[in-house]
């Protein structure tokens, strides 16, 4: 008897992967539930407002140049965005973690700001910067650069809001790489560049990774900073959630959900390959 | 004898109740467009004042404000609106295709349901410095305009239609009014998705040398950066931009509020209510009120959308579906 009551407990363990914390069945119900909820219905609620449209209306929203001229502005952009913010990010993360320097809290504090302000007062205010006659934007009208009402407008906004991410994830695990680590690699003769390549950076590589595509993801769906900026000239810097925006005007809901599918059918894909090249590399670092 | 004040207790209570039953408190939405709000703020405590006054009722009326379409769009998903009260009429004659209402709505109040309107007028810089009077210096080389983008706005769809009805008013063909209209649209840098949005790029950007928009964002605009910095033109002539109301039926007797909210939109056309929307310069349907104002309002050689284009629908329908004229002028094939 008590043998049996073991062996099934054991059968039972293996399933669940064995853990000394209580409480699984209740928290793996809630989490599901909870995701169902929250991310599941709605993006399936998605689909199926999609599908009003039948295939032949599908592939003429996606075959619509306007609408790819958007995807590459929004895709670009946010790439660019990403890029900018993963390297600028990871600067800004070794300054607030390896210097000690007066202010130092009020430029932590700094960085959560894009977060805590609304999108559509950054995007007004970032316009009135840098339009031709703004503060910083009248320089490089001096210099014959637009950057408002320009696809460079939008990298610009994209960049502001997505800055917290790369900081706020390379952050933590670069303090928990300690000094002593990189003062052994410089003890055993390496280079400054080769402590960075060789004991930082393989250390904080999927953390940056991480805010790379956080903040990559968030930019795609900017609509409220991106708008002010933008300029949303057709074919140039109109985005796709503006385009969104005009079919919804339209009464024209199946449309709009077509491209936000089509949005995220590509999102996903992209943060797919993130993460299996983030998987890649963590394993070939294993062997 | 402790008999009475329980009696005199309970009729109290009784009066109270019957008393409460009499002058009910009621509540009515008013979902409206973003630019409104001014108006209705001044608007809503006089209608709380007459309905009171004319059956006790106390009665609170919540706004609701938003681009126009975006608030048709809440009320088609459930938003319990009891009026709406709009800046073009395809956004109330979605509630009539989704039966919230009955097709003829517009019949059911004077004008066309539409207490006032609005037109598209220009504003320049101080001075008119490129000497811009018609649509048709918009179009000329090297003039730079601001106009909201009509896929998104009501405004910028007015200011379109303007421009295309002045060549047709005046003789034209649709060919020559597709010209004009795509040589204006080649002026324009940024196009915003909103008129408030054009309003800051033209004031605040100093953006273009014209913005085109409604007559009573320029008295908003008048107001907030001052008089001087800008001059008004009005072109010879232009667009009647109605802004049509109605009741929502499925909604107020859903509610049992239809009486109140059919009050709500027919004192909008009395002479106070005129008054006062004359004074934020949107111009009065009556006649009386509009000679009162010619200063402000001047009288202008107007054209409906119906006029030039059959109705509000084929408009929409021709010139701003995806695909339609508008789309074609930016279209690269």
């Amino acid at each position: 008897m008590a043998r049996s009551a073991a062996s099934s407990t054991r059968v039972f363990t293996r399933f669940r992967a064995h853990s000394v914390l209580p409480g699984f069945n209740l928290a793996m119900g809630f989490t599901l539930l909870y995701l169902s909820l929250i991310v599941l219905v709605p993006l399936s609620a998605l689909f199926f407002k999609t599908a009003n449209l039948g295939w032949g209306g599908f592939f003429a929203v996606l075959g619509n140049d306007r609408v790819l001229a958007s995807l590459r502005v929004t895709f670009l952009t946010s790439l660019a965005a990403a890029v900018i913010n993963a390297f600028f990010g990871l600067i800004v993360a070794w300054v607030l973690v390896r210097y000690r320097f007066p202010g130092k809290r009020i430029i932590d504090a700094l960085v959560d700001l894009p977060f805590a302000l609304p999108t559509a007062v950054a995007g007004i205010t970032l316009a009135t910067l840098y339009a031709p006659h703004g503060w910083i934007g009248q320089y490089f009208a001096a210099q014959g650069i637009k950057i408002a009402y320009t696809p460079l407008g939008i990298v610009v906004a994209l960049t502001f809001i997505g800055l917290p991410f790369v900081v706020r994830t390379v952050q933590p695990v670069l303090e928990d790489v300690e000094a002593g680590v990189e003062e052994a690699a410089a003890s055993l003769g390496a280079g400054r560049w080769d402590v960075f390549r060789r004991v930082i950076f393989p250390a904080i590589y999927p953390a940056l990774l991480t805010g790379f595509s956080l903040a990559f993801a968030r930019a795609i769906g900017e609509y409220g900073s991106v708008i002010f900026i933008a300029g949303n000239m057709p074919y140039i810097s109109e985005i796709s959630p503006l385009l969104i925006v005009s079919k919804l005007e339209q009464y024209d809901y199946a449309g709009a959900t077509a491209i936000a599918v089509i949005m995220l059918l590509i999102s996903f894909a992209l943060l797919f390959s993130i993460n299996a090249l983030q998987w890649w590399t963590s394993r070939r670092g294993v062997r | 004898m402790k008999f009475p004040i329980k009696r005199l207790a309970l009729l109290g209570i009784v009066v109270m109740l019957s008393n409460a039953a009499f002058a009910a408190d009621v509540s009515i939405l008013n979902a409206s467009y973003d630019v409104s709000r001014e108006f209705y703020k001044k608007y809503n405590p006089t209608f709380v004042k007459y309905w009171k006054q004319k059956t006790g009722d106390n009665v609170t009326i919540n706004q609701s404000h938003g681009g126009s379409s975006k608030q048709a769009r809440a009320v088609v998903d459930g938003l319990e609106a009891d009026v709406v009260t709009m800046n073009q009429s395809i956004d109330v004659d979605i509630l009539a295709q989704k039966q919230l209402i009955p097709v003829n709505w517009a019949e059911r109040l004077p004008n066309g349901s539409a207490p006032f309107s609005s037109t598209s007028i220009f504003l320049v810089r101080h001075g008119n410095p490129k000497g811009i009077r018609s649509w048709a210096d918009l179009a000329k080389p090297g003039i730079s305009v601001i106009i909201a983008n009509p896929k998104t706005s009501g405004n910028g769809r007015y200011a379109y239609l303007a421009a295309w009805g002045s060549v047709i008013k005046q003789g034209g063909k649709a060919v020559q009014a597709r010209e004009l209209v795509g040589k204006i649209f080649a002026n324009v840098p940024v196009l915003e998705t909103g008129g408030r949005g054009a309003t800051t790029t033209f004031v605040q950007r100093e953006i273009g040398d014209v913005l085109v928009t409604f007559e009573n964002e320029v008295g908003l605009i008048k107001q907030e950066y001052g008089a001087d910095k800008f001059d008004l033109v009005y072109p010879p002539l232009s667009i009647v931009a109605e802004l049509p109301v109605s009741i929502v039926d499925k909604v107020v007797d859903k509610r049992g509020t239809r009486k109140v909210a059919e009050a709500y939109l027919q004192q909008l056309y009395t002479p106070a209510a005129q008054e006062l929307a004359a004074q934020f310069e949107l111009r009065p349907y009556d006649a009386v009120i509009a000679k009162k104002h010619l200063a402000t309002l001047p009288a202008l050689k107007l054209f409906t959308v119906s006029e030039v284009f059959g109705n509000a629908q084929q408009a929409q329908t021709e010139h701003f579906k995806d695909g339609g004229v508008f789309d074609q002028l930016y279209s690269r094939k």
